[in-house]
């Protein structure tokens, strides 16, 4: 018997509808249970309006697809939910399936379920594949689902602005003897791109919070053997069980758990206890901890309060340097001692109230300006996304450089070409006609 | 018994004619009016924007326009001159009783070559292969291949106003039944439309008040073979004039009179070519638009109104025309019409310019949907070529979009296809700084002499200038602009900025400042030609816009190497959209470059294909 997995099928972000796809054995079973209506006896291939419920509290109003096996993408029953998009309720959604038997799929589990079940041969599941990797149409649908309404307005914006010009430029140098129209000139040129640079850098200057809402926050807690960095992390998870899983990855060992803190993921990573050692395998295990607090985006360094920092603290502090810390100063049920002059972003509390703790959280909401990401999610988030509109960015530093260096604009035109194409991309238009329409539209040339 | 059959005796008919002829086919020209050969029956210019590059094009590939142009024009001058070398391109004003003289005189001269006047209505085919063709009078004649170069003759209609006369160009005969046969055999008929504005006579407008519009001071020709062949200083003038506010009040007032706005017309028009009602609407807010008068000839009276193109009645032409400032007493010896005609669907020929549905049939020109004399005599060459290695059991010659603005124009017209007739315009071409109108003998004679297109001379020419192109290059990078007081001299009194060392003038060249007419202050370079020096310069300098360019190019290299087999069943490609199943079956892509640029056609399918055809051919990779 197969076990039963589920997923959000959307991207997370905005997007008015998420998609929560559930297929295995227990499929129809464990919806039945949280659905308003009785879905058991149901046919196949049909919808169902409803409300997902936990006990009593109504999670979200939906709509259900039951597909049974063997016609469905997996072979298996399959269920998907069409609930309201956004963080809170999708991950609300998710933690109750789990709570109610489902597993987490990994990523491409349903494809891989759809391989060995004989739907799909192994070329088309790594055409599946190749479709994500690729740039590809159901990518770029997954992206315009991530997107915001107001991001795709931005790179429209972005891009009309760069067709007009480019349209100009053609028109210039199609219809040169139609002097009545608008001549780019250099001058011009470099006005009209003060502003589409800036709009262009603002862009890239968000990836960093588009990051932060796709990929979550990996956050290190790292100190001293028994400062109480383990009991941290458990009260910390202990909250938000249901969502405790394994994260596939580099990370994979690493990774305790995930809470979520305003929809935001806080990837906790435990770490070895460090101190000056001789013993070989605990040195590998310091080494270890020295390289997460190099590749975290926040580092919990755990000290004992109850004492004084001692020469370890130190080797700690020195390895973290540059690092975006809090200092958890542990034990404040006892005497506090510990001197932290110098130090920032402190929060005092103990694992045995336990206490502190939710300040501790505040403090990464704060750090990481978590809730300014969720009122406005206009940020461009996955790699893909991110590396296009660097590569954006680029070809429009190419077009300042080589305006300033006496190439003509026509040769200046393929850098904005360039970089209205990798906008294009993100939001999944491509030039082809672009152009050409534009010239038609806005110019009145010919015979 | 004939090899090839060429039905039509335009620009494109002329081209594809004589190419043939070249490549040693016995070969025909059936033409409604041997008078009217060459004929230009719109504006008197050769070339322009991206057009002229077509012209050279034409010409390193083995053809006749630029020659011709270049002996028959009474003006010429390179346009944007002052810009980017990709955008160059060269425009003349050629005669319209000179230019056919002279194409008439080339293919009279031409070996193999076989003129008659005749009325083609019918196509001889057997086994969906044709075998010849047959003329209005009953006779037939036999050929290996037939090329239609039609024009604008199939189902011609002439319209001024709501007057629609079931004729072609200028009151010549039409063709009355060829079109329907090739809608019977299987082509999808498009109903398009073009037009072309008043002639005046000069000696009625009052040219004092019109702003002159001169030739070039420096010498030009299209063709790589021969010298100019005219004087700087005898060169005709043209006039720029502007239309004002009286006109766009006639126009209005009078726009359902119009052929195109009273809805007596069908057909599509050109985006690029639009009548001046469609301007008047469309920029309402423009208090004037740009009109140019030219010379037809300087051998009868006739002057070209470019840009008043229009299907309103004769009356209210007359008004139009007498608004103009300049022209308030001018006569109007002939008016503006529109045109209809019938054209296939491109998407139904091949990339070698034979259609797909019958073998050994090819088309070329405004039969495909082009419009304009060059775009035609393009495809003209390239169809003649290929119906020559039809016979031969040859590969077909088909240029890339990044060797040619003909590869691009053929390419955006198979795969693709028109909604409106086709104009080349630079914006067209994504590797224009590979497709220069200064390289053009560069990137193709090669190509035309390998498939037999090219003479030998010029092939040896072409060879001597490459040698000439590496020897220059290998002289600038061997020798270092030594910094003395004289250069800084001369440096401070150019203004120019001293470099910081004695670099070698290849690397010299690539600053902004630094052209080779500075170079030759300090380097003698009397031993190689305006054009050899020019193509250092161009190389060198934009090296690095080039080379990106190249490496775009590579990428898509790669897609066009990868073979579309000819039997692929569309049918069993699971999963790809409705539309772009249909759009792949009908166009039938060669590679899978050309089916990414199918519109309907997406990645995602692409993918899919791509995975189809590992699964079905994979194991001959």
């Amino acid at each position: 018997m197969e076990d039963t997995i589920c997923a959000i099928s959307t991207a997370i972000g905005v997007g008015a509808i998420s998609i929560i796809r559930i297929s295995g054995d227990n499929a129809i079973k464990i919806i039945n249970d949280i659905f308003s209506n009785k879905i058991q006896e149901e046919e196949t291939h049909v919808i169902k309006y409803g409300y997902i419920k936990d006990n009593e509290e109504i999670i979200d109003e939906v709509l259900l697809m039951v597909m049974r096996a063997p016609k469905t993408y997996t072979k298996e029953d399959v269920i998907e939910i069409n609930c309201h998009g956004g963080i809170n309720t999708t991950n609300k959604m998710l933690e109750l399936l789990l709570k109610k038997g489902c597993r987490l799929a990994e990523p491409g589990e349903f494809t891989k379920r759809a391989f060995l079940n004989g739907r799909i041969s192994l070329l088309e599941s790594e055409a599946v594949g190749e479709l994500i990797a690729a740039k590809t149409d159901s990518q770029r649908k997954l992206s315009l689902n991530q997107l915001g309404g107001n991001l795709s307005h931005k790179i429209n914006n972005l891009r009309e602005q760069i067709l007009s010009l480019m349209a100009n430029i053609e028109v210039n140098i199609d219809y040169p003897e139609y002097t009545d129209n608008l001549v780019v000139t250099e001058n011009l040129l470099k006005e009209k791109l003060v502003s589409i640079t800036r709009e262009l850098e603002n862009l890239v200057e968000g990836t960093k919070y588009g990051k932060i809402v796709s990929n979550g926050i990996n956050v290190a807690i790292i100190g001293k053997p028994n400062v109480g960095k383990s009991s941290i992390l458990n009260h910390l998870l202990d909250e938000q069980k249901a969502i405790v899983t394994d994260i596939a990855g580099t990370t994979r060992d690493l990774v305790e758990g995930v809470i979520s803190l305003n929809g935001i993921e806080i990837k906790l990573i435990d770490t070895a206890g460090i101190r000056e050692t001789t013993d070989l395998v605990e040195k590998i295990g310091v080494e270890k901890s020295f390289e997460l607090i190099k590749s975290a985006d926040v580092v919990i360094l755990v000290v004992d309060g109850s004492k004084c920092l001692d020469q370890d603290d130190y080797t700690i502090l020195q390895q973290a340097k540059g690092a975006n810390i809090i200092v958890f100063v542990n034990k404040n049920d006892q005497k506090t001692i510990v001197d932290i002059t110098g130090l920032n972003n402190i929060v005092f509390g103990n694992t045995i109230e336990p206490n502190g703790l939710d300040l501790l959280k505040s403090k990464l909401i704060e750090m990481f300006s978590i809730n300014e990401i969720n009122k406005d999610l206009t940020y461009l988030s996955n790699a893909r996304q991110i590396d296009l509109v660097n590569k954006a960015n680029d070809s429009l530093k190419n077009a300042n450089y080589s305006l300033n260096n006496g190439i003509p604009i026509d040769m200046i035109e393929t850098d904005l070409k360039a970089c209205f194409d990798y906008l294009g991309q993100i939001i999944g238009d491509t030039y082809e006609q672009a152009v050409i329409d534009r010239l038609f539209r806005d110019f009145c040339v010919g015979k | 018994m004939y090899d090839v059959i060429v039905v039509g005796g335009g620009h494109a008919g002329c081209e594809a004619a004589h190419i043939c002829a070249q490549m040693n086919k016995k070969t025909l020209l059936i033409t409604s009016n041997v008078n009217n050969i060459a004929d230009m029956p719109c504006n008197p210019s050769i070339g322009g924007s991206a057009k002229g590059i077509i012209v050279r094009e034409i010409d390193a590939l083995g053809g006749l326009m630029g020659i011709v142009a270049d002996k028959s024009h009474f003006q010429i001058k390179m346009l944007n001159n002052s810009k980017g070398p990709a955008v160059r391109a060269l425009r003349a004003q050629a005669d319209k009783s000179i230019y056919p003289k002279v194409m008439k005189e080339y293919l009279d001269a031409t070996l193999n070559l076989d003129i008659i006047e005749g009325m083609v209505e019918d196509l001889i085919i057997e086994n969906n292969t044709v075998k010849g063709v047959l003329l209005e009078n009953r006779e037939s004649y036999l050929s290996s291949s037939v090329i239609l170069t039609t024009g604008t003759y199939l189902n011609a209609n002439i319209l001024i106003g709501s007057e629609n006369t079931p004729n072609g160009p200028h009151g010549e005969k039409r063709s009355n039944f060829l079109s329907k046969k090739l809608e019977e055999i299987g082509f999808n008929i498009k109903r398009l439309k073009t037009g072309t504005p008043q002639r005046i006579k000069a000696n009625s407008v009052d040219f004092s008040r019109l702003k002159e519009e001169c030739g070039d001071d420096s010498y030009w020709t299209f063709s790589f073979d021969i010298e100019p062949q005219y004087q700087i200083n005898n060169q005709q003038k043209c006039y720029l004039i502007y239309t004002n506010e009286k006109t766009h009040q006639i126009i209005k007032d009078n726009l359902d009179k119009s052929a195109m706005y009273g809805g007596y017309a069908t057909g599509v028009g050109p985006r690029y070519c639009p009548s001046i009602e469609d301007k008047v609407v469309r920029f309402a807010d423009k208090e004037r638009h740009q009109l140019f008068l030219e010379p037809e000839s300087i051998y009868y009276d006739e002057w070209y109104l470019q840009g008043f193109s229009t299907s309103m009645p004769r009356d209210v032409q007359e008004e139009m025309v007498h608004s103009l400032e300049g022209l308030e007493n001018a006569v109007i010896s002939k008016y503006a019409y529109a045109i209809e005609y019938d054209a296939i669907d491109p998407m139904q020929i091949k990339a070698s310019l034979e259609t797909k549905i019958i073998e050994n049939l090819f088309t070329a020109g405004q039969i495909n949907g082009t419009s304009g004399y060059e775009e035609a005599a393009g495809q003209g060459l390239i169809a003649g070529i290929n119906a020559c290695l039809k016979i031969d059991g040859k590969k077909p010659f088909i240029l890339k979009r990044h060797e040619a603005y003909i590869g691009v124009l053929i390419d955006d017209l198979v795969t693709k296809g028109i909604t409106d007739p086709y104009r080349m315009l630079t914006s067209r071409a994504e590797f224009r700084l590979l497709l220069r109108h200064d390289n053009a003998d560069l990137r193709l004679t090669t190509k035309a002499y390998e498939v037999g297109a090219i003479i030998p001379s010029k092939y040896q020419k072409l060879k001597n200038k490459i040698k000439q192109i590496n020897e220059l290059t290998e002289y600038l990078k061997n020798n270092r602009l030594i910094i003395n007081e004289q250069v800084k001299a001369f440096f401070a009194k150019n203004n120019l900025s001293l470099p910081n060392g004695n670099f070698n003038y290849l690397l010299l060249l690539k600053r902004p400042e630094i052209t080779m007419d500075v170079i030759s202050n300090f380097l003698d370079l009397s031993n190689y030609s305006k054009e050899v020096i020019e193509q250092v310069e161009i190389e060198n300098k934009y090296e690095g816009y080039i080379k990106k360019e190249y490496a775009e190019k590579e990428k898509l290299n790669k897609l066009e190497e990868k073979q579309i087999p000819e039997d692929i069943d569309y049918s069993k490609v699971k999963n790809i959209a409705s539309e772009a199943r249909q759009k792949l079956e009908l166009v039938r892509p060669v590679t899978i470059a050309q089916a990414s640029r199918i519109s309907g056609v997406n990645p995602v399918d692409i993918s899919l294909l791509l995975v189809y055809l590992k699964k079905e051919y994979g194991k001959n990779e």
